[in-house]
Order: structure tokens, then C-alpha cells, then sequence
């Protein structure tokens, strides 16, 4: 465990983060299929090779190739009690190229979702979701991860038990969500919500925020969201790099270098701290967001006309917060007969 | 809010009254009120696919466009969903013995590599509160495994789901031996998935892509139709 995360914070006005683990993987010849976490044991040097692309791009930190790396979705592989070395082995990857690079850089342990449906009509209870959490975190600490990061969740019940998971091995740890659904992630949770949520739990992130889910231009309207409620906690952006598109049996990200060197931009001008990219973002993208946000100085909070005129427009109208909000009608309604 | 408090008694309602009683509780969920409510129209002497369709299909319809509309999310169409299969399960073994004509039959599962469910199961759901049968092979399916069901059901659609950019492309390949084997158009092939768009529905040679179980309930419906049109015609 370390402190490295507070102090970078501490000292730098941003940080940059890493892009896509799964289409740097897929270009590196990853199958249609295959589980991504299996090559920190039978590949580790494209692993490496991954890593190395986002600190050797000028990313400050990066995720450990750890995504699927829980009992429930290894069970597809038949490798449901793999989860912890699976989880160690890309740490202890992590950890050496992070220790290789000549400035900090911070090795952020990757704990993905579980798959399962929680809550009221779902098929995965909270104890055990928070002991396959559990489970992965440990590994990913053991393999010398700074801290967690738990990422792409939909639910609040899921993220309630990844937070319950890492503090019952005590270590500091970030989430994010993805909004992909007018605005809100798929379980109707809005960028308000979240901060409540966030605010709420016994052992808050050090930092938290959006994402994957639709384009750029969506994940910093969610931005907005957060700091319109007022948190001083600090804010994570990870946007992907545009649509995708198929090409040649294979998926391509439409957003360019330039675009995502101005979303980081507009980003850090929106309030994000931490900013980086998810799906589709490759060091070349990570390259031209390090230099531009170096060299841009730091300008007024963008509106939303301003973000959908640079990177694109937004896919719903409204994103649930504030009075455009769609409304639940009030129908019939009753209550529940004992 | 003081009428809402007071118990409402399904029986005491007329027909029209229970139907419109009945779409408030499939939109809140209320399952036991559903099945109660169909077997109150069962005792009433309505045909098990009158109750199929106006009060459960026409219930869940609402419900789809509040999803489609972002109104509703996830959570609620699971609970409406599971009070609407409440109400099915009642209603399954009548229409089987009253011949009553049926929506289609559609194959489901997530391609091969990929293990997630939620989206292809919301799907799955939305087709049966539309009157649809399903057959869900569940997770990571290989081509065989949709070809062999396909066939094996007689089915009307295909329908495939993926999550990962990373398992995307296996559709193209399910699609393709398809078309080797010369049984592409004897489907409706939906796809969907959160990665997924219009232009890669189209790039892999799909029928249509679906953004949520909403459009694919509608999309289903107008494919089904216009098969039929096409058969009348010929």
C-alpha cells in the first residue's frame, strides 16, 4: 500500500491517466474470446508491452490488466478460482514497469464488474459480491498495486460492495461509473446520484467520477454533473476515444489524437483531476492529451454548447439531472397490500 | 395521496378498470397483483391470449417506452418483468391448450467470449411480455450452438449480444456461415450491445441493430409483420 496517489495529488494540478486496456490487447492479437487476464501468466511481456505504452506516452498512472479478473466472470473460463493470482500477477507486472520509468508512476489496480444483476430483482447478494471483490483486491495489493480502482459499474449496490471489499483489506481506492444511458449508467444511477453515493460510504475514494460509456462529449456533460454538486473530492474523467466502427473484421475508434487531446483540455477545464481515456485510446491519444495539457493553459468551465461544438453532440437531450429531467409519471401507483 | 392508501380491491373493479389497474401494477412491479388480476380475468371468461395481450403486452408496452424514453431504468423493466412473468406462467399452459396464434419464436444467446447477460436477458424479457417465445442459450455461444437451435426450434429470429469490443466481431462470423450455408434469409438476425451501432449492424450484415430491449420489441414485431406480408403476397 502506499500513499503515492494523495501525494500526487497534492502536488500536481492534473494527472494523466491510461486509455483502453481492451483494444491495445485486441491489436496485439488477442482473440475474439479469449480472457484477457489469462496472458499476465502466458504473455506477460505484451503485458508489459501495454503498460509501458501508456507510461512511455505520459501517463501518470495505469490500470492493471485485472478487468475480469473476479470469480464471476472467470467462471466462463472455467477459472473462477483464479481470481486472486490472476489479479496478483498483473500487479506484479504493474509494479515493475511502474518502478522501471524515470519519473512516479502510479500502478492502479483494476477490479472490474461482476456481471450479475444486484438488488431487488438480482441474482447476486451483497456478501457475496463484496467476497469476490475481496478476493480480487487482495490479489492486486499483493502484487503491489498502490491502490484500487474499481471502474465501469452500473449499480449502486455494486459499487457500495466494491468500496465494503476494500476496506475491509484497509487500501485507499477511486471509482468510476459508466453513464451510458441518456446520462445515467444502465441502473438509472445519475452523475447527482453518484456523488451522494460517494459521499455517503465509510471509507470514500480518493478520487472518483465516469468512465466509458458513450462518447466524450457525454462523459463531460457527467463531469459537469459532479461539480455542479459542489464536492471537493477530486473528479476522474476516462472517456473513450470516439465510436466505434468495424473495419476489416476488426473495431476501430473513430476519435482522432487531436479530439482527445481536446476533451483532456476541456476535461481539466470542466473540473476532472485525474484524466484519461478508455475504450479506443492507444498511447498515440494518450501522447497528444499529455501535450496538450502542458502547453494549453488553463481556461473558464466549458458549457455544453461549448463541449458538443469541440467534440461532438450528446446522445440524450437531458442527463436525468436538474429540471429538463424526463419524469416518472405518477401512475396509478398504490401501495404494496400486506 | 389518501385514496392511494386505501387497498384497492381487483375483484371489485369492472373489466376496463382491472386492465388499467392492471398496467399500474406491471409498471411498479407488483407481481402477486398481476397473477391475482389475470386469474380474475380468467374467472371472468376472457381467452387466455385476450388477457395475453390487452392486459399483460398492452401493461408491458408502457413500460418499454418509459425505458426507451429514459424514464425507467433497468431495475424497474426487471421488476415489471418479473410481475408480467408471474402472470405468464398462469396464462402458458392455456394458450398452449387454446391454439392461440403466436408472435414468433426468437433464438437468443451472447456470442461466444462474452458472459454478459443483463442486456441479452432485459431482451429476452421485453420479447416475452410482447407475446415472443424465447429461447435463451445463455452465455458465450458458439456459431454452432445458434445454427443447431435455430434449427432445431424452427425459430424466426436470431437475435445476438455483445459487451466487448473484443467480442463484437464474432457475430460476423455467425452471420457469415450463415450465408455459407445458404440459411441467412431464412431469419431475422437482431443484434445488440452496448459498443454496438446502426453502421456495424449493417457492416456485419445484420437485419437491424438494437439500441435497447425497447427497439428490439418493436423492431421484432415490424420484421414478423412484414415477413407475413411477404408470405400473403407470395
Amino acid at each position: 500500500m502506499s500513499d503515492a496517489l494523495q501525494k500526487a495529488l497534492a502536488t500536481r494540478d492534473w494527472l494523466l491517466a491510461d486509455g483502453a486496456t481492451g483494444t491495445n490487447l485486441f491489436n496485439m492479437g488477442l482473440m475474439s474470446g479469449d480472457a484477457p487476464e489469462f496472458w499476465n501468466e502466458t504473455a506477460p511481456d505484451k503485458i508489459r508491452a501495454l503498460y509501458r505504452g501508456a507510461v512511455e506516452a505520459g501517463s501518470d498512472l495505469f490500470l492493471t490488466n485485472s478487468f475480469g479478473a473476479n470469480a464471476s466472470r472467470l467462471k466462463l473460463h472455467e477459472a473462477q478460482h483464479r481470481a486472486f493470482e490472476l489479479s496478483r500477477l498483473s500487479a506484479e507486472i504493474g509494479r515493475e514497469i511502474a518502478d522501471a520509468a524515470d519519473r512516479p508512476v502510479i500502478v492502479a489496480g483494476s477490479v472490474g464488474p461482476t456481471g450479475e444483476i444486484m438488488g431487488a430483482a438480482g441474482t447476486l447478494d451483497h456478501a457475496t459480491a463484496v467476497e469476490m471483490f475481496e478476493e480480487t483486491a487482495s490479489g492486486l495489493m499483493e502484487g503491489g498495486a498502490d491502490l484500487l480502482w474499481v471502474e465501469t459499474i452500473s449499480a449502486p449496490e455494486e459499487f457500495r460492495a466494491a468500496a465494503e471489499a476494500f476496506e475491509r483489506i484497509g487500501a485507499p481506492w477511486c471509482g468510476t461509473m459508466s453513464f451510458d444511458t441518456a446520462g445515467r449508467t444502465m441502473m438509472g444511477v445519475t452523475s447527482a446520484d453518484m456523488v451522494k453515493l460517494v459521499d455517503g460510504l465509510p471509507n470514500p475514494p480518493l478520487a472518483f467520477g465516469a468512465n466509458c460509456g458513450v462518447g466524450a462529449s457525454d462523459l463531460l456533460r457527467t463531469v459537469l454533473g459532479f461539480v455542479a454538486q459542489g464536492t471537493e473530492r477530486p473528479i476522474i474523467a476516462k472517456g473513450n476515444a470516439g465510436i466505434p466502427k468495424y473495419e476489416d473484421g476488426h473495431i476501430h475508434y473513430d476519435g482522432t489524437p487531436e479530439l482527445m487531446a481536446e476533451y483532456a483540455v476541456l476535461a481539466r477545464d470542466s473540473g476532472a483531476r485525474i484524466i484519461g481515456g478508455c475504450c479506443g485510446t492507444m498511447p498515440d491519444h494518450l501522447r497528444a492529451m499529455r501535450a496538450a495539457l502542458e502547453s494549453q493553459p488553463p481556461g473558464p468551465r466549458p458549457t455544453l454548447d461549448r463541449i458538443a461544438e469541440a467534440l461532438g453532440g450528446f446522445s440524450s437531450e437531458s442527463d436525468g439531472t436538474g429540471e429538463s429531467a424526463p419524469a416518472k409519471p405518477r401512475r396509478g401507483g398504490r401501495r404494496r397490500r400486506a | 395521496m389518501s385514496e392511494d392508501e386505501d387497498d384497492i380491491i381487483l375483484s371489485e373493479l369492472d373489466d376496463e378498470e382491472l386492465v388499467q389497474q392492471m398496467f399500474d401494477d406491471l409498471y411498479d412491479g407488483l407481481r402477486e397483483e398481476i397473477e391475482e388480476g389475470v386469474n380474475i380475468l380468467l374467472e371472468r371468461g376472457w381467452a387466455p391470449y385476450r388477457i395475453l395481450t390487452e392486459a399483460l403486452v398492452g401493461g408491458m408496452t408502457i413500460v418499454g417506452h418509459d425505458f426507451r424514453d429514459g424514464i425507467l431504468f433497468v431495475p424497474e423493466v426487471l421488476l415489471a418483468a418479473n410481475a408480467m412473468k408471474g402472470g405468464m406462467a398462469i396464462l402458458k399452459p392455456l394458450l398452449a391448450e387454446t391454439g392461440a396464434p403466436k408472435q414468433g419464436k426468437m433464438v437468443i444467446g451472447t456470442v461466444k467470449g462474452d458472459i454478459h447477460d443483463i442486456g441479452k436477458n432485459l431482451v429476452s424479457m421485453m420479447m416475452e411480455g410482447a407475446g415472443f417465445e424465447i429461447v435463451d442459450l445463455g452465455i458465450n455461444n458458439p456459431v454452432e450452438n445458434y445454427l443447431e437451435a435455430l434449427e432445431r426450434e424452427e425459430a424466426d429470429i436470431l437475435g445476438m449480444s455483445a459487451l466487448l469490443t473484443t467480442t463484437m466481431p464474432y457475430m460476423k462470423v455467425v452471420i457469415d456461415t450463415m450465408v455459407e450455408q445458404g440459411i441467412r434469409d431464412d431469419y431475422i438476425v437482431l443484434v445488440g450491445g452496448a459498443p454496438l451501432n446502426e453502421e456495424f449492424g449493417r457492416a456485419i450484415g445484420a437485419d437491424a441493430y438494437c439500441r435497447d430491449a425497447a427497439v428490439a420489441v418493436e423492431t421484432a414485431k415490424d420484421f414478423i409483420a412484414r415477413k407475413h406480408n411477404q408470405m400473403a403476397a407470395g
